[in-house]
């Protein structure tokens, strides 16, 4: 190879390297920011930048999957309203629409469009939380969208330079922390402007016109690669299907999932319809929730674009639970969401030499109280009730892996992070009495599932609050693997003793206390295979009792806790 | 320190190398020689006999001694510490293992979470509870205390970490359990969460609290052997300690925070930087320490490099945050990147070069050192790019085998990309250095600061190689190379205040601030700060720095903001709520361009920070008149723009006298590296002997 062509394929190498840098630094100014916890904590955003096709080159790996490549689905939206060669330097554009983006009208979409010598030449984009978006607020209860709140359409933010006014008094008077929100639409605004920056920097560093070749070349290798990852599964339909336990009735999500020569397609045929209540999922939801279960499993390293999403494809019936249509409410839509991963795993396992990791918990716990005079249960409670409400996510176990156990008490697919006891209770009248392993609640297997936990919470000095509950695998168990158990099911209730449903506003009375157990993963391999060890160690820890090491996995304990060789052989062949 | 016969001896224990620098009358005098692992104390002695006899000098004539070790990191990392217990709050008893509940890698199904320091057997619930503003809510059962005497002389427990919930704000209980233990079982060692961290956040606080006593019993050892065989030797000056935030401190707050102790290395070449930026007159800089594995990161404004309390120890992937255990403490801020001389270069699936974080080490090392390595490394691009003289290297000890880099990185990369070694060796020096800028520009971001307009001081051994190409991606236009960039970090223990900080949380809101809490607070920090830097100050005068840490209502994290410290007597009056408003409003504003009218903001932690005055730089002497160097050498280099090799003249930098200058392209050689210029940059020698290399003007 001559000297340039070589030097032009090291900066095609670096110039993606740097791309991707770009997103993360334009996300990057995004957490910063914000005051939405979820994007703080769970990194609930997403940045990327396009080319004038619409077509995603990079995006920012942020802590939740729930936005792969549903913006870049928003971004084709934006450009089929407003062309590429309409739009004037100083523009912006925004829309919160579930459909468009990212299912749910909390989800601000940004979009501003880089211009090189008067011509557009990239565009960029977010996908934000914001801390309100009126209506009722964040929460499953809604009937229709309308309930949910203030529905943007894709409209300018700014007109070549000026803010749209209008819109700006509309969304002002219509949220509940109008100040937050509007300060958040600016920095979105701002942080598409730190991406061009750098784009810009970069193309004068390399003497770059435009991006389509370089787009070319990492639209390819992508691709390409994903590809390569597909070619080494076995051609073929895996079925599979999970029960869940919905909002008031049970949950069927089914999946075929066939894989060809250079494509993986998912199709939800046979998903239960769309719920009455707002946990259904719009189709751009639905497919970045999809792309990120076959993407873990098959093409981890593979960075998110559209290339490497292209063989990718995916179907849900309209009117499915997974293909919501308007007016159907979508506000909690992630209670789903998180558990198509794991749906998908199913579908991977049988492909895939050595299996995948069993089930888990999958959807977040997320511990939402409310206090103050408008509970329901304030009558006989002496003393007043200090308003506030508190946000906390909590997870149960991740199901065990093929080579090593499940982990306890980590989301997944969700990356969220949880937040400090203390610093909960130092800004709200509340008290937790227990937050720990919740013992025997891991999947026996010869990889043991992760385990969940217990949560105990009473108001402080007794006063009540009510529980906005939004609970999963309470009746549904996550499923083990190749002989592996199934996951402890999560419960709901009162320290005095009566259980709680797992969804919708309840009372905790005063002096009594709210009590969670969330679910374990389940057992991945017969536990008889498990290392007499490792159980011996379960049990010093405390993690399962010596009964179950019996029991479950055949292995029997000398009295100083020691593995009995002879017993365990005996009770493990029989 | 004392002007009047200052001999003053610094020495760092690193992985491999320990290093000493000693310093008596102007002159500086450094060594380098290999870790003795299993007796530490025999290679500092060893060290130090060896200088003072170059420097003709005797260990009774040595007014300081200044010690920093990655020792206490070693036994995070290797977990090789005593048996530890947890005794902590009953329902909490999992809070260090359960972590903050999140994955730390999106993609990867088959991460390890970092396996506790205290095993789950060992962490020992007991009943009590305070609430957040400290008021009793349950009373410390001392029964159950007592129940767990026979179960850790049963364990065989050395150590034991008290971490109670909301400790930071009442810590009477953490107080009695340990008076309980102490009656009981008197050789222990106890390490209280509320001394050793005492800030909101149980499981940080108790993961530093476990991390202290996992550590205490073998560094006490350690520190104790240290001083009483200096003793022995005749060494009769005071023995200090680098800290992780940057100062020194007595032998006694050592042993009783030996987790303040894990990144003293780093910490010195930061202090190390800062003070070049100090003599160099620079407001702005960022300091670049590239050595075999790693790239360490540093932003330096007004000679202060920027500090932090949240620091992570032990990473079990890749050097990514949130996979390793935290620790709550006092450190330099700074990022570290997989990215030295020892990285590996290898082609991902996409078939792009990808470099590190996996590194050859010492042991096969890169291929170019012929003991086996087959992989490509930095070093061995460096090699072929004809920046490493391969006769040359290590000072001549150790000859590399340019035949294997070249074979190497014609088999891994050249061949599939279709380009020659020399090539393939452009693409992995240049994407090292797109991983070094990439992640400085981060950490920026992340700090609310820019990167470009500063000046870049490179030491370490590889990042004189490689710091012109990062300037020019960071668009920075200076470069300072200082001698005995080597040993960088030991001679910045000696450039280091005696120092302590202190920490501790209380929640107030701004709106309804108790202003007596607060100065109470204070008070009790300002006398625990004085007792410790007393000790080591002998009367030097000290200063004092307050930084109150705060947020709009609501959020989950707070800016850091320094209160001038013009209180009289020492104490807040009735403005200060208002002028803490200010300062906070001031601060997010630079840090995130608004602030936000009518929220209001609370308090969290203060901090307070107490320290002898900084060393005053040294008054440059004239800058002597500029000349051009001549160069009796030339060597094929290669032209990062062309991708040719272009003959390039090398100078000996032990040859180039202040006021020297070199034009680029060219290299400057040393013992342990060299300085890389290309036609974008020129070089002057400055009085101090800093090489200081500066973009050309365009012509």
């Amino acid at each position: 190879m001559r000297p340039l062509s070589a030097l032009s394929t090291i900066h095609q190498h670096i110039m993606w390297k740097r791309l991707i840098s770009v997103v993360e630094e334009q996300a990057q100014a995004l957490i910063r920011t914000a005051f939405s916890t979820s994007v703080r904590e769970a990194g609930d955003l997403a940045a990327a930048v396009f080319d004038c096709q619409g077509r995603m080159l990079a995006q920012a790996v942020t802590g939740t999957p729930g936005h792969i490549n549903s913006m870049a689905e928003g971004v084709l939206h934006f450009i089929k309203k407003h062309p590429v060669e309409t739009m004037n330097p100083g523009d912006a554009f925004i829309t919160n629409d579930p459909w468009m983006t990212s299912g749910h009208l909390h989800d601000i979409t940004v979009l501003t469009p880089t211009f090189l010598r008067g011509r557009v030449i990239a565009l960029f984009a977010n996908t934000c939380h914001v801390v309100d978006i009126g209506g009722r607020g964040f929460g499953p209860d809604a009937r229709q969208v309308y309930e949910e709140g203030l529905n943007i359409p894709i409209l300018h933010l700014f007109h070549a330079g000026e803010p749209n006014k209008t819109l700006l008094d509309i969304i002002q008077s219509n949220v509940r922390e109008p100040r937050q929100v509007l300060g958040d639409i600016f920095s979105f605004a701002a942080s598409n402007e730190v991406g061009s920056k750098r784009l810009l920097k970069m193309m004068e560093e390399f003497k770059l016109q435009s991006l389509e070749e370089l787009g070319e070349f990492i639209i390819t290798h992508s691709r390409d690669a994903t590809i390569k990852r597909i070619h080494l599964l076995k051609n073929g339909t895996y079925h599979n299907t999970l029960m869940m336990d919905g909002y008031d009735r049970p949950i069927k999500l089914q999946a075929a999932m066939t894989v060809s020569d250079d494509q993986i397609h998912i199709d939800y045929s046979g998903t239960s319809p769309a719920a009455a209540h707002g946990i259904n999922v719009v189709l751009n939801y639905t497919k970045a929730y999809t792309c990120f279960g076959v993407k873990c499993v098959v093409a981890p390293d593979i960075p998110n674009n559209y290339g490497s999403l292209l063989p990718i494809s995916f179907s849900a019936p309209e009117g499915c639970i997974l293909n919501a249509q308007h007016p159907h409410p979508v506000a909690a839509r992630h209670i789903i969401g998180h558990l198509l991963p794991d749906t998908i795993l199913g579908c991977l396992h049988q492909v895939l030499e050595g299996g995948v990791q069993a089930e888990g918990s999958a959807s977040l716990w997320t511990i939402q109280l409310r206090g103050g005079s408008s509970i329901s249960s304030n009558s006989s409670y002496k003393g007043s009730i200090p308003e506030f409400e508190m946000l906390q996510f909590n997870s149960g176990g991740s199901g065990a892996r093929p080579k090593k156990d499940g982990m306890s008490t980590t989301a997944f697919p969700s990356g969220v992070k949880g937040m400090p006891v203390e610093v909960n209770e130092a800004i709200t009248p509340i008290i937790f009495w227990r937050k720990e392993f919740r013992s025997g609640s891991g999947g026996a297997g010869c990889q043991r599932g992760g385990l969940g936990q217990d949560i105990e919470i009473g108001g402080a000095e007794g006063i009540p609050f009510d529980v906005l509950a939004m609970y999963e695998r309470c009746d549904n168990a996550p499923k083990g693997r190749n002989n592996g158990k199934d996951g402890a099911t999560g419960r709901l209730s009162l320290a005095s003793g009566p259980a709680l449903r797992p969804k919708g506003q309840q009372s905790i009375p005063p002096f009594d206390r709210l009590r969670l157990e969330l679910p374990g993963g389940a057992g991945f391999g017969d536990p008889f295979d498990r290392d007499p060890e490792k159980v011996a160690e379960d049990v010093r820890n405390e993690i399962i009792s010596q009964e179950n090491a019996q029991i479950d996995y055949g292995v029997n304990l000398n009295k100083d806790g020691s593995v009995n060789q002879i017993e365990t052989r005996r009770t493990r062949s029989s | 320190m004392h002007a009047t016969q200052n001999v003053r001896l610094a020495v760092d224990i690193g992985g491999t190398f320990t290093d000493v620098v000693l310093e008596a009358g102007g002159a500086q005098y450094t060594l380098k020689t290999l870790t003795t692992h299993e007796a530490p104390e025999r290679g500092i002695l060893k060290g130090f006999h060896e200088v003072l006899s170059a420097a003709s000098l005797h260990p009774g004539s040595v007014s300081l001694i200044v010690y920093g070790t990655t020792l206490a990191t070693n036994l995070l990392i290797e977990r090789n510490g005593s048996p530890t217990a947890l005794i902590t709050t009953e329902g909490f008893r999992d809070s260090i293992e359960m972590r903050n509940e999140n994955r730390y890698e999106q993609y990867d199904l088959d991460i390890d979470l970092p396996a506790p320091l205290v095993p789950r057997s060992l962490r020992f619930p007991v009943r009590e509870r305070m609430n957040a503003h400290g008021k009793i809510l349950l009373p410390l059962e001392e029964a159950s205390v007592l129940d767990l005497v026979p179960k850790l002389a049963k364990h065989k427990v050395r150590s034991i970490a008290i971490g109670f919930l909301h400790s930071y704000a009442n810590n009477l209980h953490e107080q009695l359990t340990r008076d309980i233990l102490k009656k009981e079982l008197p050789e222990l060692e106890i390490t209280l969460s509320s001394e050793v961290s005492p800030e909101m956040r149980e499981y940080e606080r108790i993961s530093t609290a476990c991390a202290n006593a996992y550590v205490q019993p073998l560094m006490s050892r350690h520190l104790k052997n240290l001083e009483k065989v200096l003793g022995e030797e005749g060494f009769a000056c005071p023995l200090f300690l680098m800290l992780s935030g940057g100062g020194i401190t007595t032998l006694k707050t050592a042993i009783q925070f030996p987790v303040r102790l894990v990144e003293s290395g780093p910490a010195g070449g930061a202090i190390f930087a800062a003070h070049i930026a100090k003599e160099m007159g620079f407001s702005n800089v960022l300091s670049f320490d590239m050595g075999g594995t790693t790239a360490k990161i540093c932003l330096i404004d007004n000679a202060e490099p920027q500090t932090t309390r949240t620091f992570e120890v032990a990473r079990v992937y890749r050097f990514m945050k949130g996979s390793g255990i935290p620790l709550r403490i006092p450190v330099l801020e700074m990022v570290e990147i997989g990215a030295g001389g020892g990285s590996l270069a290898h082609l991902d699936s996409m078939g792009r070069i990808a470099v590190g974080p996996q590194s050859a080490g010492s042991d096969p090392g890169p291929a170019c050192y012929g003991l086996g390595g087959k992989q490509p490394a930095v070093t061995d691009a460096d090699v072929v790019l004809g920046r490493i003289d391969p006769e040359n290297f290590a000072g001549g000890n150790l000859k590399l085998d340019s035949e294997k880099a070249i074979r190497a990185l014609q088999e891994n990369i050249g061949e599939t990309l279709g380009m020659e070694a020399a090539h393939a060796a452009l693409g992995v020096s240049e994407m090292v250095e797109e991983n070094m800028a990439n992640a400085a520009r981060m950490h920026a971001i992340e700090s609310g600061k820019v990167i470009e307009e500063r000046s870049l001081i490179a030491f370490g051994g590889a990042a004189p190689l490689h710091a012109v190409r990062l300037a020019e991606k960071l668009d920075i236009d200076q470069v300072i190379i200082p001698p005995g960039a080597g040993v960088g970090s030991a001679i910045g223990f000696l450039r280091a205040p005696v120092a302590y900080e202190v920490i501790r949380s209380q929640y107030q809101r701004l709106s309804a601030l108790g202003i007596d809490e607060v100065n109470a607070l204070l008070h009790e920090m300002r006398t625990e700060a004085h007792a410790v830097v007393e000790s080591g100050a002998f009367g030097q005068p000290l200063v004092e720095q307050l930084t109150a840490y705060m947020r709009y209502v609501g959020q989950g994290h707070e800016v850091g903001v320094e209160i001038p410290v013009r209180v009289k007597d020492h104490v807040l009056d009735q403005t200060a709520a208002q002028n803490l408003k200010l300062g906070f409003e001031k601060e997010y504003n630079r840090l995130y361009e608004r602030s936000i009218p009518d929220l209001d903001i609370e308090v969290l932690t203060w901090v307070l920070l107490l320290s002898t005055e900084k060393e005053i730089p040294r008054q440059g002497s004239e800058i002597p008149s500029p000349q051009e160097s001549i160069s009796n050498e030339l060597r094929f280099l290669m032209d990062t723009d062309s991708g040719q090799f272009i003959n390039a003249p090398v100078y000996s930098r032990a040859k180039l006298l202040p006021g020297a200058r070199v034009s680029g392209p060219a290299v400057i050689l040393e013992n342990d590296t060299a300085t890389v210029l290309n036609a974008r940059f020129e070089a002057e020698i400055h009085p101090f002997s800093y090489i200081v290399l500066t973009r050309k003007r365009e012509a």
